[in-house]
């Protein structure tokens, strides 16, 4: 054999071997991600998450979010146009996968606000500020303040609420239960417990779309 | 005398130390873009840097290789080498010998993430400076033989 062949013969053995190692590790991930979140309807949708749709819509969309994800933001309008598609049998459940520097601080916020029934208002305000409190080189969590207002909230009970150790709790268990989902990029959806594979809002319609035509 | 080209005079030790060289930087190159695409784990700033180092040595030592030139230690040492400090730096950040407050990466993702450990020990940053260190030895052991 010449040395060539050997250098050709090895390099053609190596990336084949990051082939198949790329396939089946991707697929063993997407395998254990659906048996878990099928076998474990609670590891998906807790009793403490936030909800928005019908209570009995059977088609249940679960996104993990982070509130300084751009994506998220992105996607936020082609989630509530499904929700509009199929009134009454379609809702959104929120859990947190904040991954981003200081995310878990603006989702104690989101929460506090949610005992002041500004939920949905204050998750608008911070997708819509995020290229100021957000930014990926200098993330500066705090400018939030700045945008709270005009989600018509009361900062002085919201700075208070906001550092309750049940908020804390709970976010600590969004996260576990994302890393046991394997939610390691946000949005992370699942809709009746099946993980959105391929990413893509057309990817997500036609995973409802399926779902809706299954249940109803 | 040292002998630059030609492939029929290469001795078959000199050879096979570059070929051995060649082969730690495409399993290193093959394995950190297995962490970050398939596993999905996002590189650091410092691993960036030793992904430009060890990236160009597969195509480098490559062609040293295919059309056997031991003078390809001269334009591949640097680079081993450069990547190799980079690495040290790395692990020694990542074990906490340095303090963490003169690393450079602020933004993004840490440095000192502890996203996975084989075998218990078996760092990211670990398994990098492993690679170098192979192949600076490697070309090292190289460079005397053919300087002879």
């Amino acid at each position: 054999m010449k040395r060539w062949h050997l250098v050709v013969l090895v390099s053609v053995a190596l990336v084949a071997a990051f082939v198949v190692g790329a396939i089946l590790y991707k697929d063993r991930q997407r395998q254990a991600q659906g048996s878990l979140a099928r076998s474990q309807a609670s590891v998906l949708i807790r009793e403490h998450s936030q909800t928005l749709g019908a209570a009995d819509a059977k088609v249940a969309i679960v996104e993990f979010l982070d509130p300084g994800c751009e994506t998220c933001s992105v996607f936020e309008p082609f989630v509530k146009q499904l929700l509009a598609t199929y009134p009454g049998k379609v809702k959104l459940v929120i859990r947190y996968a904040p991954l981003h520097h200081g995310a878990d601080g603006m989702v104690a916020i989101l929460e506090a606000a949610r005992r002041q029934g500004r939920y949905w208002e204050t998750l608008q305000v911070m997708y819509e500020s995020q290229p100021y409190w957000a930014d990926h080189h200098r993330p500066q969590p705090q400018l939030i303040w700045q945008f709270l207002p005009r989600a018509g909230l009361d900062l002085a009970r919201l700075e208070r609420d906001a550092a309750d150790p049940a908020i804390a709790r709970l976010i600590e268990q969004d996260m576990a239960d994302a890393r046991a989902l394997g939610v390691t990029k946000t949005p992370g959806f699942f809709v009746n417990g099946k993980p959105l594979v391929v990413f893509g809002h057309q990817q997500l319609r036609a995973l409802v779309e399926a779902e809706v035509r299954a249940s109803y | 005398m040292p002998t630059t080209s030609s492939e029929g005079q290469a001795r078959s030790p000199e050879w096979a130390l570059l070929f051995l060289g060649w082969l730690v930087a495409t399993v290193a190159t093959l394995g950190s873009l297995f962490l970050s695409d398939v596993m999905g784990l996002p590189p650091c700033a410092l691993c960036w840097y030793q992904r430009v180092a060890l990236f160009p040595l597969v195509l480098v030592l490559g062609a040293g290789l295919l059309s056997f030139d031991a003078a390809v230690v001269k334009y591949a040492l640097p680079l081993a080498a450069a990547g190799w400090l980079v690495a040290l730096y790395h692990s020694l950040l990542y074990w906490g010998i340095l303090p963490k407050d003169i690393q450079p990466c602020t933004g993004g993702v840490p440095c000192t993430d502890r996203n996975l450990e084989l075998l218990g020990f078996l760092s990211i940053p670990l398994m990098s400076l492993l690679a170098f260190t192979a192949i600076v030895t490697l070309l090292l052991f190289l460079r005397r033989r053919i300087s002879r």
